[in-house]
């Protein structure tokens, strides 16, 4: 296996709204990670995205994307009809490959074009599901019941989520949503799908997220302090919801087993988790203990830019082993319904 | 077999807000004002017109200063369509063709009308046909199609670099 760190990372600023297309959004971030690194286009090996055609209603949306990056002369470019940590996972293994040594991954999403919890219905099985149109956030609400009703989390331990991360958000300056709020005042909000209420919901926005990888020396040559990669793994459960456990997360389990978490303490852990009961869920399910800081970014709870959320996860997680304020750190990216898919990335500094 | 289910129909509809951009807008908006505005990219410095998406796909960066072209261009290209389809609104032959506008640099596609489909050639000089200035929308189609000015054709070399 070849040495692979992420060196540098840039986010846009989230929104509720945009005018901007989404190709005007991404080039002032391509710009600016490609200037966090101190490198040029010409620099790059690889270019991966991750990007959702749902988001803007437009098949081949994604392939405009390709005029953020100046492909002249042509270049190596690849994409993933997923969340832009999906597309960090393949530039690590173009970069396995040994055919490329530098990584430019990018994921970016609109999630203003249309109404995001019924776009996100799409997802679900076609035939059984899909047709009775449950909008993302009752299917969340489904597994937070069901949870509640097993006794595995409670409604004090979900609202304390809430108030922790928008608390950290109001230190992250790319966060849509942050504020201080007591358990009390938020226990005291209306429920908007019971039993979540609204800052149990993920803040949908509209974003970009951009991260450049390097493998071996070259990543020594071009940050002090890189977060290196020592473990990466991906696990999806069942696209059948009755098949799914409702209060486990047995993907995750895997992942986390896989990319050694448990192989020393953890600092940091950035979650992607969009619902507050679902952070619960993964902090079990990863084996997170007391003695790690989870979403100092303040999480997707804060800011959920959809196809950009979980790399903006492996981002905040890799700044903090950068800035030398931890050790290892744990970013986590997921996908689907339940968290479906669950990818986990353990990052080191040297 | 008879009381299998085969096929079952579920109906998906999702509405979409679509934006042109602050960089597209302003080129619609010169259609409004019956003018074509493109923009120059501050990089590579070719014009481009319409302004695509915003950007320059070449440097990967986004497009500047608004340039107004002029009305009449040169055809670089085009071909005549022969095959009648569902929908089509204009009598066959007819002739799509690739227009160089005067000040541009990228070519960009219209419709050629009042001449012979036979008659049309690269190098061609034309000039728009505009609606009726009470139907004019922030779109292209404020353009009828594009009619020969009887000018001279304009020499291969000034129109070779887009082909």
């Amino acid at each position: 296996m070849r040495d692979v760190a992420i060196i540098a990372s840039a986010q846009a600023v989230n929104t509720a709204t945009t005018t901007a297309t989404p190709v005007e959004m991404l080039i002032p971030v391509v710009n600016q990670v490609l200037a966090n690194a101190g490198m040029a286009r010409s620099d790059i090996g690889f270019w991966c995205h991750g990007s959702c055609d749902y988001m803007t209603g437009q098949p081949f949306s994604f392939v405009s994307a390709v005029d953020a990056l100046g492909a002249w002369p042509p270049i190596i470019e690849s994409h993933v009809e997923a969340d832009g940590a999906f597309a960090l996972y393949e530039a690590w293994m173009k970069i396995q490959t040994g055919e490329v040594d530098t990584a430019l991954v990018f994921g970016n999403g609109r999630s203003s074009s249309g109404d995001i919890n019924r776009i996100l219905t799409l997802q679900l099985d076609p035939y059984v599901v899909g047709p009775l149109w449950p909008d993302d956030r009752s299917i969340a609400a489904m597994q937070a019941r069901a949870c509640l009703e097993a006794g595995v989390i409670t409604e004090r331990a979900m609202a304390q989520i809430a108030a922790r991360n928008h608390h950290n958000a109001l230190t992250n300056p790319v966060a849509l949503r942050r504020g201080e709020h007591s358990v009390e005042q938020l226990l005291a909000a209306p429920l908007v799908a019971s039993p979540l209420r609204e800052l149990d919901c993920p803040a949908h926005s509209d974003g970009v997220t951009a991260v450049i990888i390097a493998a071996g020396d070259r990543a020594r040559s071009l940050r002090a302090r890189p977060a290196w990669i020592r473990g990466i793994d991906h696990r999806i459960e069942s696209q059948n919801l009755g098949n799914r456990s409702m209060t486990t997360l047995p993907s995750a389990v895997i992942a986390a087993q896989k990319a050694g978490v448990a192989n020393d303490k953890i600092d940091v852990a950035e979650l992607h988790a969009p619902y507050t009961h679902q952070e619960l869920l993964l902090t079990a399910a990863l084996g997170l203990g007391e003695s790690t800081s989870i979403n100092p970014s303040g999480g997707a709870l804060c800011a959920n830019p959809m196809m950009s959320a979980g790399l903006a996860r492996f981002a905040e997680a890799a700044a903090r082993i950068m800035d030398g304020s931890a050790d290892r750190a744990l970013g986590h990216a997921s996908s689907g319904p339940w968290l479906q898919q669950n990818l986990v990335c353990v990052l080191e500094g040297e | 077999m008879s009381d299998d289910v085969l096929r079952i129909r579920t109906p998906i509809g999702i509405k979409y807000q679509y934006s042109a951009g602050p960089r597209v807008s302003s080129h619609l908006i010169g259609l409004m004002e019956g003018r074509f505005v493109g923009k120059r990219c501050p990089s590579c410095h070719l014009v481009y017109m319409p302004p695509r998406n915003g950007t320059c796909a070449k440097c990967g960066c986004l497009l500047g200063e608004d340039v107004e072209v002029g009305q009449r261009g040169t055809i670089t290209t085009f071909c005549v369509v022969n095959v009648p389809f569902l929908g089509q609104t204009i009598k066959i032959p007819y002739v799509a063709a690739t227009i160089l506008l005067d000040g541009a640099d990228m070519g960009m596609q219209h419709l050629i009308q009042e001449v012979e489909a036979t008659e049309v050639r690269m190098g061609m000089r034309v000039e728009p046909v505009w609606r009726p200035r009470e139907e004019w929308q922030p779109s292209m189609e404020n353009v009828l199609y594009f009619r020969p000015t009887g000018e001279p054709d304009a020499p291969y070399e000034s129109y070779a670099g887009q082909l």
